[in-house]
């Protein structure tokens, strides 16, 4: 239905490869050198090795009943726990997989954007185990929301630059990302975070990213002996909802749901919900821009989520009807925030909450008494913690 | 047409020289003095640079004209306007350099129309590689535009084969692997690279990217036929104190690299 694989990387109308000609080549390169990987017995077994001993996999698919309850007590919730990973959210099985890839391809050095830092940690813990150098950019608000995650990424050997152009955030450390690539494109591979940027990158992605969805099917028919009725993602360039969803896109009765960030007044971060077709960092894709096609600055609390852009298959999905985005406000991303804490002892990333919080809303127009939801909880809270302090004060005062 | 001017330019034994400068900076009335300045000082072709919010090609210089540059209010639509203005009084042939979202927001089509009533000759697409080029390149070529390919020196064999039987006007070599920015050298390997392209082709070859200014032009173009200098010039104008400065600065740089690249 949406294979990126055939076609010049294509979803429908969306993908492509606009980038300069310099990364021609090696995009035609990594595109080959992953089929052959995927071909490969032994690349995948290294590959499901990794996953189980050094991050941890399979993640629990946990009964939330606590929340269950408070949301009317008409569904069950299940939690697919990505925030139990190594490093602390999904990012670290497409890192994994495309480490694997730059070293098949004899690259010795890794770049990378982040936002919420989450995929730069990630990056950088697997250029460590593997001894590649690794330079991360991150946008320099970001670096001051996110404070624990810049150490962390220190600790772990990667070399952080600040991006002080733009909106100061991830748009822009990608930008500088891409910059840095067809600078040293010969000896350098970019592990881009989320299933965007130029063909192949949103069907690699996606595809090291399936994992949570196969686990997840897998776990919820051990659990309720039948599939769920809704499973529910947050969606900045949409690298974790693609993961769950691709495992049950052909089960037509299984509700998929992308949350964007609906920001405050001072402004948004849903592409999808009101944003129109363009090009940005090498796709064609749903876009924030204007009538002259400059691209508009994003906001949201979750900085993963803080993005004008969305990957190409998400506008696929879209069109074609099989995902429903909605966009969920930042007060009740952070509502949801205190409220997964406090009722299930589990602090989740502000990424996911917008998953959550849109959960909570959907729950309460419910009737029905028999129904399985499922929430990916792609992130932990603690990167967060400084940051909503002072607001979750105000909230629960 | 652009492969007139290039080719008429290339049997007369004459170096092309072609000088880029971001519309609308460091103002609009500078803007059009500088592209006259160039002209006068014999750039025989200017590349307009439509500022874009995300030019991941460009290096620093560029980026912080592109970004004052929009910060002025600059479009697609004023830089069309612009251009409209320029070609009625300069002899020199226009060249948009945009990326390529402003342009499928206007929607390529009425962009042609717009283009060829401006007086632009060809357009430079830098995040359209071949592929992805043959819908812009067919409804820019209806209006008489010439979309202007690039080869990279990471471009294979292949590639380069591929992009040179299309192309058309002059084909723009991305002197090295990396942003575009003033370097204090050329390329070890821009010889060879030059001469691979040429196997290949017989449209003029112009290199561009890291020409800082008359010394690197002329070794340049001992190999090939035009050079492409834009950061170097945005620097002049950005370090310039007033308009008036500016422009002659420029004027004078550029005549500069004009003898050292006749010789």
């Amino acid at each position: 239905m949406s294979d990126g694989t055939r076609g010049g990387g294509r979803f429908g109308r969306y993908g492509g490869r606009f980038v300069p000609e310099t990364l021609m080549s090696c995009l035609l390169d990594l595109e080959r050198e992953y089929a052959a990987a995927t071909e490969d017995e032994s690349f995948r077994a290294e590959l499901a090795e990794l996953l189980r001993l050094y991050s941890g996999r399979p993640t629990p698919l946990y009964p939330a009943e606590n929340l269950s309850r408070e949301c009317g007590g008409r569904a069950r919730i299940y939690l697919k726990r990505e925030d139990l990973n190594h490093t602390g959210a999904h990012k670290i099985n497409n890192c994994l997989g495309q480490v694997l890839l730059a070293r098949r391809m004899g690259k010795r050095r890794i770049v990378a954007e982040t936002g919420a830092g989450q995929h730069g940690v990630a990056t950088a813990a697997v250029a460590a185990r593997f001894r590649m150098d690794c330079t991360i950019y991150m946008g320099e608000l970001d670096m001051e929301r996110q404070r624990p995650n810049v150490v962390r990424m220190r600790l772990l050997g990667a070399e952080v630059v600040p991006t002080a152009s733009g909106s100061r955030t991830l748009k822009d450390a990608t930008n500088d990302a891409i910059r840095d690539w067809v600078t040293n494109v010969r000896n350098t591979h970019y592990i881009i975070g989320s299933t965007v940027g130029p063909h192949p990158y949103p069907t690699i992605v996606r595809d090291f990213q399936a994992v949570i969805g196969r686990e997840a099917r897998e776990q919820i028919l051990e659990a309720e002996d039948r599939l769920p009725s809704v499973i529910v993602a947050c969606v900045g360039g949409g690298s974790n909802a693609l993961g769950i969803f691709s495992a049950f896109l052909g089960d037509e009765d299984v509700a998929l749901i992308g949350v964007e960030a609906g920001g405050s007044p001072d402004g948004h971060a849903a592409a999808l919900c009101e944003g129109t077709p363009g090009v940005l960092h090498g796709s064609y894709s749903y876009l924030m821009q204007d009538d002259d096609g400059q691209v508009e600055l994003a906001h949201s609390i979750a900085p993963g989520l803080d993005y004008p852009g969305v990957g190409p298959e998400h506008s696929f999905l879209m069109d074609s009807g099989r995902v429903t985005y909605a966009r969920v406000p930042d007060r009740e991303a952070l509502a949801a925030f205190s409220d997964l804490s406090r009722l299930e002892g589990i602090i989740p990333a502000l990424e996911p909450c917008h998953a959550l919080a849109f959960t909570r809303k959907m729950l309460a127009d419910r009737t029905d008494g028999d129904d399985v939801v499922i929430v990916n909880l792609s992130g932990r809270g603690d990167k967060d913690i400084d940051a909503v302090t002072d607001l979750i004060e105000d909230l629960t005062e | 047409m652009l492969r007139e001017l290039t080719r008429s330019m290339r049997e007369a034994g004459e170096k092309a020289l072609v000088a880029f400068l971001t519309a609308g900076y460091p103002d609009e009335e500078t803007f059009l003095r500088l592209l006259d300045a160039a002209s006068r000082a014999g750039c025989q072709i200017i590349e307009i640079g439509i500022p874009f919010s995300d030019p991941i090609a460009d290096g620093p210089v560029i980026q912080e004209s592109s970004k004052r540059a929009l910060d002025g209010g600059m479009t697609l639509r004023k830089a069309l306007a612009l251009a409209g203005r320029a070609s009625e009084t300069n002899p020199s042939a226009l060249v948009f350099m945009s990326y390529v979202n402003p342009i499928l927001r206007m929607g390529v089509e009425r962009f042609a129309e717009e283009a060829s009533r401006a007086g632009v000759s060809g357009v430079v697409v830098p995040d359209v590689p071949f592929e992805e080029s043959p819908d812009i390149r067919c409804t820019l070529g209806k209006s008489g535009i010439t979309f202007v390919d690039l080869v990279a020196p990471t471009s294979s064999e292949d590639r380069v084969a591929s992009i040179a039987e299309g192309a058309d006007g002059f084909l723009y070599l991305v002197s090295l692997t990396g942003v575009t920015g003033v370097r204090s050298a050329l390329s070890g390997e821009l010889g060879d690279f030059v001469q691979r392209v040429r196997a290949h082709t017989d449209v003029p070859l112009y290199v561009g990217f890291g020409i800082s200014g008359p010394e690197l032009a002329a070794q340049a173009a001992e190999h090939a036929d035009g050079v492409i200098i834009g950061s170097a010039i945005i620097r002049i104008v950005q370090s310039s104190e007033t308009s008036d400065e500016a422009v002659e600065n420029v004027r004078s740089f550029l005549t500069d690299v004009k003898r050292a690249i006749a010789r």
